[in-house]
């Protein structure tokens, strides 16, 4: 037998079970060698200290005592729960669950969407492709590019337009498209006279194969005009070195403004506007986006007339990567210094401003007229219970923005949510968890199924399939108090 | 009595859930409440020992059956035998491609015998074993992908059929599969005999060296599995259109034989978003396809 499988004794199959399988239940499976129980109903813990997302077997029966079921630290998601459509049941869980001393009522359920999609922020400042021009995946049309924003390019993908208005073939791969890109996995787009990328959420881009690292704060001489001031004084010149535009305190507007003199610095490359160059080395993965190893080497030599020995200089990239600061002898050659601590401060700040480029991803929906028929008997007040902030929705246990206006049309941050938390119908449409959480005299007011609620301690007893994920500590409880929350 | 089984209500009051080990039954009868009650209670008696039978012959049914193979001593066994024989001469196949159907039919079987339900099914993970009374019907929810349980369509029974078992086989479900239709879903008179068909064109439903299919040895994913070392399909990418209708051609030829020879009554074949049926209930299962656009919707 191999030696790597373990043998699980919870019935009498004995499966042995691969590392990385489940045994023939597909309830228990081998994790790195341990028998752990997997279970499909997420039950959100909101032990934030506890970093494991599976209650493993072997503990089960501590996991397992009265305390999980006390209610304000357990909230129960809709992954999992299933879906009745049409929604002429009630949600397939109706949960009550004691928070704050007010008998909380969360409507747990899966909703189907046909009128969805994603919308992407890659943060990059390459061109991706022309507004309007269409995104395909698998060869097939799933998406479009829609505007750039500050420091990112923004695409729109799915919708129901593309979803069941086109070919089957189309709409097949934007379901997957848009379900991998939800449930946290890369996914290879191609735009249209434009680049192939790699997205990923909460990852970097990888763009025409190569991964991006920070967004730049700006250009090079951007870079000049935000920090001219705090450069004043502290240093005679500063050259910011970019791939795209190097920068040149002295000759930039900025400087100008502040009273700069000149410094008599020459540099190579094809200068725009005064202060601006083009092309003062070749691309690369060194100083500023360009190949170069010793700054020096764009610089000529600095003009006599002008220049005076002792002269400050600071050379840095446009993320602050790299650094260095000089000084001119008496024969106006640059040499090299330690960086005082005034500069060292300004240099750090251009780093913490680089923040890391990713790819962030947003599921927006609407909940349609029978989906909020299996909360309440008479759908139009959940909707305006929604509106008026006495029903909170969540999606996953994650917060969402709900778009104003009329219906349930919401965003949600896929990041936030509990890893695999869509599926998808063949129709087809994606598969989302939404919960609906109010309090049980408000959800008994606007017609909702009090004879479905059952108590939390309820689903413990009868769905012990649920699965423990701890809450994400970023996200409100969903349970908490309006005044906690952000 | 085995104190692993879980036996409970679901939260709707009205179906029983059964679970004990790999077997997972969800359980409704129809009825007055007295024979309803009955009913599971007889159930849940046939229940409690039916994995402890099987796993006692574990190591038999795991063995690749020929037309003279020994007969088990277990009921559920023998349905697992008789269910996967009628292969046996054409194709490897172990009593284990049945195990689901069977454990449903036996189930079902125990429920009828106390009291005269109108209606009643035993579904096991998919695989269901069903009871009609003349002139009543079920909506059956089919479903496309099993690793993403969803229904593309319902398929309408009815008393009047001769349909009384229903189970679906694909690469993306729960057991292993030779080929690589993502579902097939084949009606039968039993719910054994469905379940053996099911593996048997979903295996067929395939396309020999291509390069695009990924296969592992069965033993490597599973040590024990009853396929052994034959090659199982671990993932598919997407075919051309001639493909899919090639390997979708291989899976008709398997189903419209076993329909011949009286094994199924009907069988729709899901790869890749094309769907093809065979049998009596092709024009209504082909219905569902055309309908799928707008039966789900939020």
């Amino acid at each position: 037998m191999a030696d790597d499988a373990i043998r699980c004794d919870a019935c009498p199959v004995l499966c042995y079970i691969k590392p990385g399988r489940t045994g023939s239940c597909d309830r228990y499976g081998n994790v790195d060698g341990q028998l752990v129980r997997l279970d499909p109903h997420i039950v959100l813990d909101r032990a934030l200290s506890r970093g494991d997302s599976v209650v493993p077997f072997l503990q089960k029966a501590k996991d397992w005592d009265g305390n999980l079921v006390s209610g304000e630290e357990t909230f129960v998601t809709a992954i999992g729960a299933g879906t009745t459509y049409p929604d002429y049941k009630p949600a397939p869980f109706i949960i009550s669950s004691e928070a704050a001393g007010v008998d909380m009522v969360t409507v747990v359920t899966e909703g189907i969407f046909s009128y969805c999609g994603l919308k992407l922020k890659i943060d990059t400042d390459r061109h991706l492709g022309a507004e309007c021009s269409t995104v395909r995946a698998q060869g097939e049309a799933v998406g479009h590019v829609t505007t750039s924003e500050y420091g990112s390019q923004m695409l729109s993908l799915g919708g129901v337009r593309h979803l069941t208005g086109g070919s089957r073939q189309e709409g097949a791969v934007t379901c997957e498209t848009l379900l991998n890109l939800s449930n946290g996995k890369a996914v290879e787009l191609e735009i249209e006279s434009g680049a192939r990328i790699i997205v990923q959420a909460n990852q970097p881009p990888i763009i025409e194969g190569v991964r991006e690292e920070r967004m730049r704060v700006g250009c090079g001489s951007a870079t000049i005009g935000m920090f001219a001031k705090q450069w004043f004084g502290h240093v005679d010149e500063v050259v910011v070195v970019d791939d795209h535009i190097t920068g040149v305190l002295s000759e930039h507007q900025a400087g100008k403004l502040l009273g700069v003199p000149e410094t008599g610095i020459k540099l190579k490359g094809r200068r725009s506007t005064p202060g601006r160059y083009f092309r003062v080395a070749e691309p690369g993965t060194s100083w500023g986006g360009t190949n170069i190893a010793d700054p020096l080497t764009i610089l000529a030599a600095f003009d006599p007339k002008i220049a005076w020995p002792g002269l400050r200089l600071l050379m840095v990239s446009t993320t602050g990567e790299h650094f260095a600061y000089f000084q001119l002898d008496e024969a106006l050659r640059p040499t090299q210094r330690d960086l005082p601590p005034k500069l060292q401060l300004s240099v750090e700040r251009i780093r913490e401003n680089c923040e890391p480029a990713l790819c962030t991803v947003l599921f927006m929906a609407g909940a349609g007229g029978s989906l909020r028929a299996g909360v309440t008997e008479n759908p139009v007040k959940l909707t305006r219970s929604v509106a008026g902030s006495l029903t909170r929705v969540t999606s996953g246990g994650a917060p969402v923005y709900i778009w104003p206006g009329g219906g349930i049309t919401f965003m949600v941050d896929v990041s936030r949510m509990p890893e695999n938390a869509f599926g998808y119908v063949p129709t087809p449409a994606l598969v989302a968890p939404i919960e609906f959480t109010l309090k049980l005299a408000d959800y008994s007011a606007l017609g909702g199924y009090v004879d479905h609620v059952r108590p939390l301690a309820s689903i413990h007893r009868e769905h012990d399939g649920r699965k423990h994920v701890t809450a994400k500590p970023e996200n409100p409880w969903p349970l908490a108090a309006e005044k906690n929350r952000p | 009595m085995n104190v692993r089984a879980q036996i409970c209500r679901l939260p709707d009051g009205r179906r029983l859930h059964l679970h004990d080990g790999p077997i997972d039954l969800i359980i409704e009868a129809f009825g007055l409440p007295a024979e309803i009650e009955h009913a599971y209670a007889a159930a849940t008696d046939r229940f409690v020992s039916i994995l402890d039978e099987l796993c006692a012959e574990l190591s038999f049914l795991r063995r690749g059956v020929t037309q003279d193979s020994d007969r088990p001593q277990g009921i559920v066994a023998r349905k697992m035998l008789a269910a996967v024989q009628p292969y046996a001469a054409r194709h490897f196949i172990t009593p284990m491609a049945a195990v689901a159907g069977a454990v449903a039919e036996e189930i079902l079987g125990a429920m009828l015998s106390p009291g005269s339900l109108s209606r009643a099914y035993v579904n096991n993970g998919g695989d269901i074993a069903l009871h009609l009374l003349s002139g009543e019907t079920f909506n059956v929810g089919m479903v496309e992908r099993p690793d993403r349980p969803s229904l593309f369509g319902t398929a309408r029974i009815s008393g009047d059929d001769l349909i009384r078992g229903i189970a679906t086989s694909g690469w993306r479900g729960r057991s292993f599969s030779l080929g690589i239709a993502d579902a097939v879903t084949v009606l039968a008179d039993t719910a054994s005999a469905a379940d053996a068909a099911a593996t048997i064109i979903a295996n067929a439903v395939d396309l020999a060296d291509h390069p695009g299919i990924r296969r592992a040895r069965a033993c490597d994913l599973a040590p024990d599995s009853d396929l052994g070392e034959r090659l199982v399909t671990t993932s598919v990418a997407p075919l051309s259109s001639n493909e899919i209708r090639q390997a979708l051609d291989s899976g008709i030829r398997e189903a419209e034989l076993s329909l011949t020879l009286g094994l199924i009554h009907s069988a729709a074949i899901h790869l890749q978003g094309e769907i093809r049926t065979v049998g009596a209930l092709a024009p209504n299962a082909l219905m569902l396809s055309s309908t799928s656009g707008s039966l789900v919707h939020a």
